[in-house]
């Protein structure tokens, strides 16, 4: 930088006119936020800004879940504000929750004034040191002068290798000083250099295993979404002929409708997704990281796999299973590569065959489909949420809480294109949902978005409803209402003698959905028995120019099949309640 | 001082940029993996933008590697090198407040001198002794002195440096300067 020479040329703004003049040159057109004292400077300018939408949010909290919606559904970065202390601490959350999901995202908080840093001052808190473990990368600014690089610096880290939320935090007298602006500015991060291209050497032994291999399987994870990456993905996989299964931050990687999709691997996945694994000799891994939620008891996982692991972090391969080819790379280039290399492999004579295999996988997935049990005169949570999927079509976009409706959401829609499921895979955020959904919407705005809530998980956002009614954001929420804390439940049921110790949310309407919905601007509406379902759905889809909550009165009993109980190996997979599969004709 | 195998025992030179906060950023990734840090010695090089940081670290290869990996994800981070003991130079420093009378005090110098340790301050009823070498030498060190009680004792971390002429921060400081 050659600041003397060109400084007096420079056109002079105050820090809080430079983190706007940033934004918008980083072509920021969404932000998501509230103000307050420290941060207060910042939204002077951005009452004048032309290019810039602040939505007005009811907590933090949904300012940034609202961030990695829109982050997910556009490929661009999120962007939340909060003010100084409590504003920021209650950043936390959706931080943490996008660190453990890989989403794009910066949140730039108000800090007191710089003399005050460390005095314990009003609304202080020392968000840096709080975030340093869930973020990618934080800055604490003090001048006026470093705020566009660091704004700069944060957007490419959070939107460069293994994407992540970065943190930049503002003192309050840097926002109101002044200082000239340059932009762009040359970033300053010799210390960080990821690895996109993938080694030659590594591709080539991938390849030569996949042609080797007798029962192989494509594991994929977000990271495929993430490295937009899904045309790529169907290309090999087609041209090998292997199975896939995608976990659940890759639902909608790989069309759900496909024949060699296998569904979703874990805890609660498909018997065919979760055994193909379990048996198989070649685990091709991209972009996943083998969380104990898919591999269950890690001695005891896919003993019989060698491993590719392809990811663009390095320090997830052989983290928890030892990869005997790892490949660090963005999974477009590793996909594209690897494609290339099977084909040579192929035009030498060395195609793999996998009919003895698929026998097997047709087998599994004919014996044990996806399903559930429905009790007479009792909704199924499962048949709503599988309606409204029917219902609103392959282009609709789905966001979930965490809990049975987020995985019946995982099993019971059928996605066939990238982006179109977003929900808390890592963190397992309960109030997910709804704030996510408002993201969006807000960045698909002629998209349908469905977000498929429980009735605890609703709980925790739902004043985003508000936000919603008034930016014209007409969201569609489907409250899987069965006046529990159902997954927790379900444990009890299963582990603790149904104990149901603190899982009853309410038997008396209360609060009533419903007249919720309606007071926070919303259409309200309310089902409870099957024959409604269809109509229902129909009548919220029809409306477009105000959120819609439908509380979805269901069967508190359901649970979530198939299931691997905690700490167990993937062996002891149950299809059902008590019901073993039987995969004797395997050994 | 240490129990566990000298295998584990590993040595890591992590070159940093010389910011406010990177020293929290480190310590901080191995409490929360789980690795406890044996010694720590942070200070300038010949650099004024780089900074190094010496760490004795107790874990097995495979953790290790998991834990540089990590390491090298964060942002001012510009270099790990482990330091393998055949090949470099490893000293620590120990500043020891030993009691010592007139009586005592011809016997306690007498002990120092194989040790090539050095009074540094002398009062009435005590010395202070200054001792630099390999962690072994220093603990033998001590032992002598026990019986003449130990008042107070502080201990620098290690410090650690490659034999022969090859510098690990050459390239690292022409990233920073390209950045820059």
């Amino acid at each position: 930088m050659t600041e003397q020479g060109s400084s007096h040329r420079a056109t002079m703004l105050t820090g809080a006119q430079a983190l706007i003049r940033a934004l918008e040159e980083l072509g920021v057109d969404t932000v998501f936020g509230i103000p307050g004292g420290a941060i207060l400077p910042a939204y002077d300018p951005m009452l004048d800004s032309k290019k810039l939408r602040h939505i007005l949010v009811r907590h933090e909290q949904g300012a940034g879940h609202a961030a990695t919606g829109y982050a997910q559904v556009t490929g661009k970065v999120g962007v939340c504000i909060a003010t100084s202390g409590p504003g920021a601490t209650n950043l936390v959350t959706p931080i943490a929750d996008a660190y453990m999901d890989s989403v794009p995202m910066v949140a730039i908080t108000g800090q007191v004034a710089s003399g005050l840093i460390g005095t314990d001052g009003f609304q202080e808190a020392d968000i840096c040191g709080i975030t340093m473990p869930v973020t990618k990368h934080n800055f604490l600014i003090t001048r006026a002068e470093d705020i566009p690089r660091a704004v700069a610096e944060a957007f490419h880290i959070a939107a460069t290798g293994r994407p992540g939320p970065v943190l930049v935090d503002i003192a309050k007298d840097a926002l109101q000083a002044t200082a000239p602006f340059h932009w762009p500015v040359e970033l300053n991060l010799p210390g960080y250099r990821p690895v996109s291209k993938p080694h030659g050497k590594q591709i080539r032994e991938a390849a030569r295993l996949i042609a080797q291999s007798k029962r192989p399987v494509l594991y994929v994870g977000g990271g495929v979404l993430k490295a937009r990456a899904t045309d790529e993905l169907l290309a090999l996989a087609e041209l090998t002929g292997a199975p896939v299964v995608t976990t659940l931050m890759a639902r909608g990687a790989f069309p759900d409708s496909h024949r060699l999709h296998l569904g979703m691997p874990g805890m609660h996945g498909s018997v065919a997704a979760v055994t193909a694994l379990q048996k198989s000799d070649l685990i091709v891994a991209l972009g996943a990281r083998f969380d104990d939620r898919v591999t269950g008891k890690l001695s005891s996982f896919a003993p019989d796999a060698k491993v590719v692991h392809a990811d663009i972090d390095p320090a997830e391969i052989s983290k928890n299973r030892a990869a005997d080819v790892p490949i660090v790379g963005d999974c477009r280039e590793v996909l594209t590569e690897l494609a290339a290399a099977v084909r040579a492999e192929q035009q030498a004579g060395r195609t793999g065959d996998y009919s003895a295999w698929w026998e097997l996988l047709e087998d599994w997935r004919t014996r044990y489909p996806l399903g559930y049990e429905t009790v007479p005169g009792e909704l199924a949570p499962q048949y709503v949420i599988e309606r409204i999927g029917k219902l609103s079509g392959p282009d609709t976009i789905f966001t979930t809480g965490v809990g049975q409706h987020q995985m019946w959401a995982a099993q019971f829609i059928s996605y066939e294109k990238p982006n179109t499921f977003l929900n808390s895979g890592g963190a397992g955020t309960m109030g997910y949902g709804v704030p996510a959904a408002m993201g969006a919407k807000a960045g698909q705005p002629d998209t349908t978005v469905w977000c498929i809530d429980g009735d605890g998980c609703f709980q925790m956002t739902n004043q985003e409803l508000a936000t919603c009614a008034l930016n014209n954001i007409p969201i569609k929420i489907a409250v899987i209402n069965n006046g529990a804390l159902g997954m927790v439940r379900q444990w009890q049921t299963l582990f603790y003698d149904q104990r149901y110790s603190n899982t009853t949310l309410h038997s008396r309407r209360i609060p009533d959905f419903v007249k919720l919905a309606e007071a926070y601007g919303c259409v309200g509406l309310r089902c409870e028995s099957p024959d409604q379902v269809d109509s229902v759905i129909e009548k919220a889809m029809a409306i477009n120019d105000a959120p819609v909550v439908i509380d979805f009165v269901v069967h508190q009993d359901a649970m979530v099949w198939p299931m691997v109980p905690a700490g167990l190996s993937n062996d002891e997979i149950l299809a059902a309640r008590d019901q073993r599969p039987d995969f004797d004709e395997v050994e | 001082m240490s129990t566990l195998a000298p295998s584990q025992t590993h040595t890591l030179s992590v070159l940093v940029e010389n910011r406010p906060g990177v020293l929290a950023r480190v310590s901080a990734l191995f409490s929360r993996r789980g690795f406890n840090i044996e010694s720590l010695a942070v200070g300038p090089t010949e650099h004024k933008e780089i900074s190094r940081i010496t760490l004795v670290v107790n874990v097995e290869d495979h953790p290790l590697e998991q834990v540089t990996k990590q390491l090298n994800k964060l942002v001012n981070v510009l270099k790990i090198v482990e330091l393998e003991p055949a090949s470099c130079v490893r000293r620590e420093l120990i500043l020891v407040k030993v009691r010592a009378d007139a009586t005592e005090r011809q016997h306690v110098l007498a002990t120092l001198e194989p040790f090539g340790a050095r009074v540094v301050d002398v009062a009435v009823d005590s010395l202070v002794i200054e001792a630099t070498g390999e962690t072994a030498k220093l603990e033998a060190l001590l032992r002598v002195l026990e019986p003449f009680g130990i008042k107070e004792l502080v201990q620098s971390g290690l410090l650690a440096v490659g034999r022969g002429s090859r510098s690990i921060t050459d390239r690292s400081l022409r990233a920073v300067e390209r950045a820059a």
